[in-house]
């Protein structure tokens, strides 16, 4: 780790304000991916700022049909919230899932999205559930947010504040842990809104998470694990990795998709 | 107060220590102007090392000292040692290339050392560390075991070839006489896979250097003390022995990879007097992975020639075994005599024969991990029996039993001699503990869930309570391999034990306790253990190749043995009666045929008080040493059965039972032993399914973090079945046979047994991943479709 200038202010206003004025400054959100490339000197920031203190960045309410999570909102808040659990429970068990109890209690759903890691968890839940994502300058539909490998559309002091999902009930999301990181080498979400299905595939695309519209227009027809008998996504676009060439995690997804759809028809 | 017994499951006396944070670890030790050594090391697998220029890193703040491979040179200081001499077939000893402590010349793996800065901080070090240029000339590498031998690209110039020896084993002609009269020839290849050892305790040395006496001392993670100091005195030159004194305090896990000595410790002491500060590395994880030595790391063809009957007749054995980019402490020994005498497994195999090929290659060196050989050997014995059995449509178990060696002594054609054992006693308690009769039953319940399952033995043997001198001597040890206790007893009669052993985890403070609470008949409480430091302990071997309860408990033995001599000739002073018909048990001397007795306690003090003793006669005090050296291996036997469930949609493989019954003769503490079964499995089951080293074609290690070599987790472990029988071991006092690698050694072909089991006899290799079962599921599938 090279030497740094550490940052905590109260507000997502006073935050914005510190990341204009310091150069090279990154912000700390929870810092499982930005503390360890910082140890081992992969990344430089001249200052952290961290937004742990920030009481308007956090907390989960239900505004009408919409759950809003607060941007510095831990996976273990999100896991265990009744609200989450009552109007989304796949979101819940999504959060649930996220690493192991130490994990899910210092990283948040915002430092999550906005890092854009292709094997995390939440973009795929953001991507089926049609989420909002809303930074301190603008509002951003999920599918307009991540915009490829750790890339989304924030643009240079922008700060996400929160993020909206859809109730929905129909939802299930599945993953295949990579066997040494316990990151998700393949995770499907796949969310039912009224006649609309979503399938929403992380940890395999090269270009991040995507959506499977096969799968998505099979699951219209009959909203069933059956209903994905013999589809089979192609390789193509998928990455290889040692735990998991191409065609291996292609077939993943399949078999996630199914386990997915099983969980939100509660089979 | 009482006495605690051997065979008594009592809990671990250094455990609060280590639970509530209060172990001291060589991490923990300060010395009083401290600086702090980093390590620049190579990012290349195979460069020439065309310049160092350190100036504009020795003007950075804190530097105190830059240092590389001249600067040794120098100071003549030696280069690291292989201490095990293995001859070739025709006779010459093995080619081995120069070992410096910081790179000479060349650079010959990712993470060798090519210079130290010593800092004031650590960061500091490492800024300094990013500012010296160094002239690489890259060079190709050769990384690939079975393509190392003859490649274009030479490691060393003193192995042309890349061959640090071809050594055999065994008798040619008996075995291709035994093959020519086979009814059936099983046939493997097998790839031992390369592992990374993974202590939980990184290897960390504090060099320090008193002047007024001319005094070094190091501090270092060493599972054997004294054989560093030996080693870092007599060959790499750095004090002599009475100048030098070594410490290994806590240790957090060793598992092999910290029985050698390494640069970083030679390098730490030498700088500390280099630069009149005490200088201190910790090792990172990333540096862990790439310079602790590795282990494994063999490709083998294995035959096995039975006759009509089904009796095993013969085996065949070619392996070539990749030693790293340079020879360390032990590595020669590991895939020779470590490896081809254990060829027999447990079964009358009239003739074999092995050869090895040892090769350079571009990557970590390979040194002993767990098992060390051992659990090479097994994993063809067991793979070969379990295949062989397949293929002349036996059970498994059955065929196991029909082999096996029944009257003991057994001499088996690659060196050993067993002593002692039961291994049908194994197997059939393994069988009812495993519920064998209703496997047929479950493979059924789990084909109805769309899944596989599938049953997998294993039938191990060791050879362990390294070693008897005089043997290991004439196979080309440096030096034998015995172990020293000194036993104190202080005046009010609790007890210290000073033992060469050293406990990384093994439970020592506690069991070597027991023995002498058990013997002396005194509190576990009153005996402390003393270990791993050079000061304390005058000399001993330490600890590896389970060794610690045969050969370290033995010593103790003989010790105690003339603890209780002299006890008696003090009581027979002070109860005035004759030595000889002094008694002594529970505790207390008696007189024979009468109440007259002395405690063990007031025996002590006697000794110490020494007001009667009168004359030359009888010397006062009450301390006694010894040296215990082995007459022969022990032999730890067992059977493991592994059940496991494959998903074949996902190629997750799930263990869902384990049964293990070893034989570890008599048992000092079944909880401790019972635990060492669990790691050992864990450890066993990690190389069967999940960890894997590799380096890509260039040399760099891909697999050099935890995100990408999978360790085992509690997760992937059912309950084991942990059962036990007892045949005494006959060559050491206490009928101690070893237990810390039995596991490691089970476990890989077990796993791989039943894999194979479940996938209608579909070979796989380690480590077999999710998806490399998946494949062979669909392998397997389309042959019995096409069946």
């Amino acid at each position: 780790m090279y030497a740094f200038t550490y940052h905590r202010p109260a507000t997502a206003r006073q935050a914005a304000g510190l990341l204009a004025r310091r150069e090279d400054s990154k912000l700390l959100a929870g810092g499982h991916t930005l503390l360890p490339a910082m140890k081992a000197r992969l990344a430089a920031p001249s200052a952290l700022i961290d937004l742990s203190e920030c009481a308007d960045l956090k907390g989960i309410t239900l505004k009408g049909r919409n759950i809003v999570i607060g941007a510095m909102t831990t996976h273990g808040e999100v896991a265990n919230s009744p609200i989450v659990q009552q109007a989304a429970p796949a979101l819940a068990h999504l959060a649930s899932l996220i690493g192991d109890p130490a994990v899910r209690h210092r990283g948040t759903i915002g430092g999550s999205v906005a890092n854009n890691d292709p094997a995390a968890d939440y973009p795929a839940a953001l991507i089926a559930m049609g989420a909002t994502v809303t930074t301190n300058r603008r509002k951003l539909a999920a599918a307009d947010f991540f915009t490829g490998l750790y890339e989304t559309a924030l643009e240079e002091g922008e700060i996400i504040t929160k993020i909206a999902f859809p109730a929905i009930l129909k939802a299930g999301y599945a993953k295949f842990r990579n066997p040494a990181s316990r990151y998700a080498m393949v995770g499907v979400f796949v969310a039912k809104r009224g006649p609309e299905v979503r399938v929403a595939v992380i940890g395999a695309g090269e270009g991040g998470v995507f959506r499977w519209p096969e799968a998505e227009a099979a699951l219209k027809t009959r909203f069933a694990p059956k209903s994905l008998d013999g589809l089979k996504h192609t390789s193509a676009g998928i990455n290889g990795d040692m735990h998991a060439d191409p065609e291996y995690r292609a077939h993943l997804i399949g078999v996630m998709a199914k386990q997915a759809v099983a969980q939100a028809v509660g089979k | 107060m009482s006495v605690t017994p051997i065979g008594t499951s009592v809990r671990r006396k250094e455990d609060h220590r280590f639970i509530t944070g209060r172990g001291r670890y060589t991490d923990d030790i300060n010395r009083p102007g401290q600086a702090y050594a980093y390590f620049l090391r190579s990012p290349y697998a195979h460069a020439e090392l065309r310049g160092i220029d350190t100036q504009a890193a020795s003007a950075m703040p804190g530097v105190i000292g830059i240092f590389t491979g001249s600067d040794l040179a120098t100071d003549k200081v030696g280069g690291l040692i292989c201490g095990w001499m293995i001859h070739n077939k025709d006779g010459s000893p093995m080619r081995a290339g120069s070992h410096p402590a910081l790179a000479q010349g060349k650079v010959r793996y990712v993470g060798d050392h090519v210079a130290v800065v010593v800092a004031e901080t650590l960061a500091q070090a490492r800024d300094a560390a990013e500012a010296i240029t160094v002239d690489y000339g890259v060079l190709p590498a050769v990384v690939d075991t079975a393509r190392a031998a003859g490649a274009a690209t030479v490691v060393h110039q003193e192995a042309p070839d890349n061959t640090v020896f071809n050594w055999h084993l065994g008798d040619k002609a008996a075995t291709d006489a035994a093959f020519a009269q086979a009814a059936h020839v099983t046939r493997l290849d097998i790839v031992n896979n390369r592992l990374v050892p993974n202590a939980m305790e990184p290897r960390a040395a504090v060099g320090d250097y008193e002047a007024g006496e001319g005094i070094f001392t190091l501090y270092t993670t060493s599972q054997n003390p004294h054989v560093a100091r030996l080693v870092l005195s007599a060959f790499i030159g750095i004090a002599p022995e009475n100048k030098l004194r070594v410490i290994a305090p806590d240790v957090g896990g060793g598992f092999g990879s910290k029985i050698f000595i390494y640069a970083e410790e030679t390098v730490c002491v030498w700088a500390a007097k280099k630069v009149g500060r005490p200088v201190k590395w910790t090792c990172d994880r990333t540096e862990a992975f790439l310079c602790d030595a590795h282990g494994r790391d063999h490709v083998t063809h294995a035959e096995l020639a039975t006759d009509a009957g089904g009796r095993i007749l013969g085996m065949r054995v070619e392996t070539t075994a990749n030693l790293g980019a340079y020879l360390s402490t032990f590595s020669s020994s590991v895939p020779t005599y470590l490896y081809a005498p254990l060829l027999s497994g447990q079964y009358n195999v009239p003739a074999i024969y092995c050869e090895v090929d040892a090769v350079y290659t571009n990557t970590a060196p390979v040194d002993a991990y767990r098992g060390a050989g051992r659990p090479e050997a097994t994993f063809v014995v067991e793979r070969l029996v379990e295949v062989a059995a397949r293929e002349l449509g036996k059970d498994p178990a059955k065929f196991r039993m029909q082999n096996y060696v029944r009257s003991f002594p057994h001499q088996t054609p690659v060196i050993m001699n067993y002593d002692a054992g039961d291994y049908a006693a194994s197997m059939k308690k393994a069988l009812e503990l495993i519920d064998y009769d209703g496997i047929g039953r479950r493979k059924r319940d789990s084909m109805r869930r769309g899944k596989l399952r599938g049953i997998g033995f294993s039938s191990y043997i060791e050879a362990c309570g390294i070693a008897p001198s005089a043997a290991v001597g004439s196979l080309g040890a440096g030096v034998g391999l015995w172990e020293s206790a000194e036993v104190r007893v202080n005046p009010v009669g609790t007890v210290e034990v000073l033992t060469g052993s050293h406990s990384h985890g093994q439970g020592h403070e506690t069991t070597f306790a027991q023995l002498v609470s058990d013997r002396l008949g005194i509190p576990i409480d009153n005996v402390s253990i003393l270990h791993g430091d050079t000061d304390k302990v005058q000399m001993g071997m330490g600890t590896y190749g389970s060794r610690s309860g045969a050969v370290g408990m033995s010593a103790i033995y003989k010790a105690l043995d003339k603890v209780i001599a002299k006890g008696k000739k003090v009581a027979a002073h002070v109860l005035e009666a004759d030595e000889a018909d002094i008694d002594f048990a529970d505790g207390n001397f008696s007189v024979k045929g009468t109440d007259r007795k002395l405690d063990f306690g007031s025996c002590a003090l006697q000794a110490y008080v020494a007001h009667k003793f009168n004359g030359q006669e009888l010397e006062p005090g009450l301390k006694e040493g010894a040296f215990y050296d082995p007459t022969n291996f022990t032999f730890p036997a067992g059977v493991h059965i592994c059940e496991v469930e494959i998903d074949p949609e996902t190629g997750v493989t799930k263990i869902e039972r384990w049964a293990a019954v070893d034989d570890f003769g008599n048992v000092i503490n079944p909880m401790i032993v019972e635990g060492q079964v669990h790691g050992g499995i864990a450890q066993g089951v990690g190389q069967a399914l999940l960890e894997v080293a590799r380096y890509d074609a260039g040399g760099q290690l891909t697999t050099a973090s935890f995100m990408d070599y999978c360790m085992p987790r509690a997760y992937d472990f059912p309950n084991f079945e942990v059962g036990m029988t007892v045949t005494p071991c006959p060559s050491n006092p206490l009928g101690i046979k070893g237990c810390g690698e039995a596991g490691a050694i089970a476990a890989p072909p077990a796993v791989i047994n039943a894999i194979t089991d479940a996938l209608g006899h579909e070979d796989i290799a380690m480590p077999a991943t999710p998806m490399a079962v998946w494949r062979a599921a669909q392998r397997s599938a389309n042959r019995l479709a096409a069946e």
